[in-house]
């Protein structure tokens, strides 16, 4: 299973890798949805410290609509879908493999956005290891979700505007576990950080098992 | 003669519709089986089927030994299906799609340049993305896809559609091949000016069931010429 999911995220991150999305286009959105969240708060520097930790995951959350429904659109485009069952890979490898190139894509992503709210808020890393800690495990959850629902509603017409409002909601948790998290790593909010990184590694665990154990059923239903 | 396809009172739907509405058909190794009719009238569905993309609703089916209702998945990893999509990843190129499907479908990827030159997929395009091939060559690369694999069972829908003529000539010889190698084929076209003479049987589809049922491949029945039973047919 193992091979046949490596298999499938390599073919996904080779096909990112050559149409270059996330960095022409989900990159500068990212970018601009911090910018904008800059001008929103009037560029009020005590303001945006405080709200750092909530608008970067806030940005995450709506790139990683734009990166699920790309990953979906690959294999809907020209029956790919049906060649996957076809050729008789596990429904569970398709969905680590399409978990773990959203989950690259992401992290990508992250990187450019943890130097944006340096460089743009002025935020301070006091704690290195829980940034890292804290995006690969959310990102996992994340990616696990949004891989899981953007086959749910693959076969749903206007499927672009159905993903946000299915994800969104689900990635509350997320949202909430690792903003505290990162609000400990830039010292803005005294909390425990690393005890909410256990709500998202239980969240993320929970989203792989079910992905994997329910994506067969919704590969053949969608 | 070994059986491949056995469907009995087949019904398969699509949403609520019984797009095949009780199907009967028993098809032999080695046939090249021509499957017509209007649009609508089950063609696709009936290769869907027999590939095991479209669970049946009730009736008995076996495709290769296997059981339709409880093992699909069996069905499915033996069969070769080429459909109107074509199942081709646009920013891959034309060599990493096949390798990919190849792997995917645990064929050994030392049979892709051999399957490209059968399809004459040119070496020059051989790097190119495939969201840069014309529909014919993206169509050769899909039915290299299908040569690949080495199924016992092709399915094919419109397979010619696209092409141009060297193209056409090209897909009916390795059916051609295909059934001489012992493999099995059934085609839905509506080309029956060629493939009425390609194929070795002929079943009419109308309304979601199969009308008429002839063997030869001499083109003697073809739809003008009228022949017994053609009253029920579309």
């Amino acid at each position: 299973m193992l091979r046949d999911a490596w298999l499938v995220a390599r073919k996904d991150l080779r096909i990112e890798w050559r149409s270059r999305v996330t960095f022409s286009q989900v990159v500068p959105f990212a970018g601009l949805v911090l910018v904008l969240f800059g001008f929103a708060l009037d560029a009020n520097r005590p303001v945006l410290l405080q709200a750092t930790s909530g608008l970067f995951w806030i940005t995450v959350m709506f790139v990683s609509t734009l990166a699920v429904q790309r990953s979906t659109s690959i294999e809907t485009t020209d029956g790919a879908r049906r060649a996957l069952l076809l050729a008789g890979i596990e429904p569970a490898a398709v969905f680590l493999g399409k978990t773990l190139a959203v989950a690259v894509q992401l992290l990508a992503v992250e990187v450019v956005l943890v130097a944006g709210v340096v460089v743009l808020y002025g935020a301070d890393v006091e704690a290195w290891a829980l940034v890292l800690a804290t995006c690969l495990v959310a990102t996992v959850g994340i990616a696990g979700a949004g891989t899981l629902l953007g086959a749910l509603v693959a076969g749903v017409r206007a499927r672009e505007t159905v993903l946000p409002i299915l994800l969104l909601p689900v990635l509350a948790p997320v949202l909430i576990g690792a903003t505290r998290a990162f609000d400990d790593a830039l010292g803005s909010v005294a909390v425990d950080g690393w005890s909410w990184l256990g709500l998202l590694a239980g969240f993320g665990v929970i989203n792989v098992v079910l992905g994997a154990l329910s994506y067969g059923v919704l590969l053949e239903e969608t | 003669m070994v059986s491949i396809v056995s469907l009995q009172s087949v019904v398969a739907l699509l949403g609520r519709f019984p797009a095949l509405a009780g199907a009967d058909l028993e098809v032999g190794e080695g046939e090249i089986v021509l499957v017509q009719g209007p649009n609508g009238a089950g063609k696709s569905t009936l290769l869907r089927v027999c590939a095991g993309l479209l669970r049946i609703e009730s009736g008995r089916a076996e495709v290769l030994g296997h059981d339709l209702t409880t093992d699909r998945a069996a069905v499915r990893r033996s069969v070769g299906l080429l459909g109107h999509d074509t199942a081709l990843y646009d920013d891959l190129t034309v060599e990493e799609n096949l390798r990919f499907w190849a792997e995917a479908s645990r064929v050994d990827v030392a049979a892709v340049p051999a399957a490209l030159d059968r399809l004459g997929v040119a070496d020059r395009i051989r790097d190119v993305a495939v969201r840069d091939l014309s529909a014919g060559q993206r169509r050769r690369t899909a039915l290299a896809a299908v040569v690949v694999r080495r199924p016992r069972l092709w399915l094919l829908d419109e397979p010619h559609s696209g092409l141009d003529q060297s193209g056409r000539d090209l897909i009916d010889q390795v059916i051609l091949d295909a059934a001489a190698a012992g493999a099995t084929v059934m085609l839905a076209s509506h080309e029956l000016d060629r493939t009425l003479d390609l194929a070795t049987r002929h079943l009419t589809v109308a309304g979601g069931t199969i009308t008429a049922d002839r063997r030869g491949g001499d083109g003697g029945d073809r739809p003008d010429t009228p022949q017994p039973g053609d009253d029920d047919a579309a």
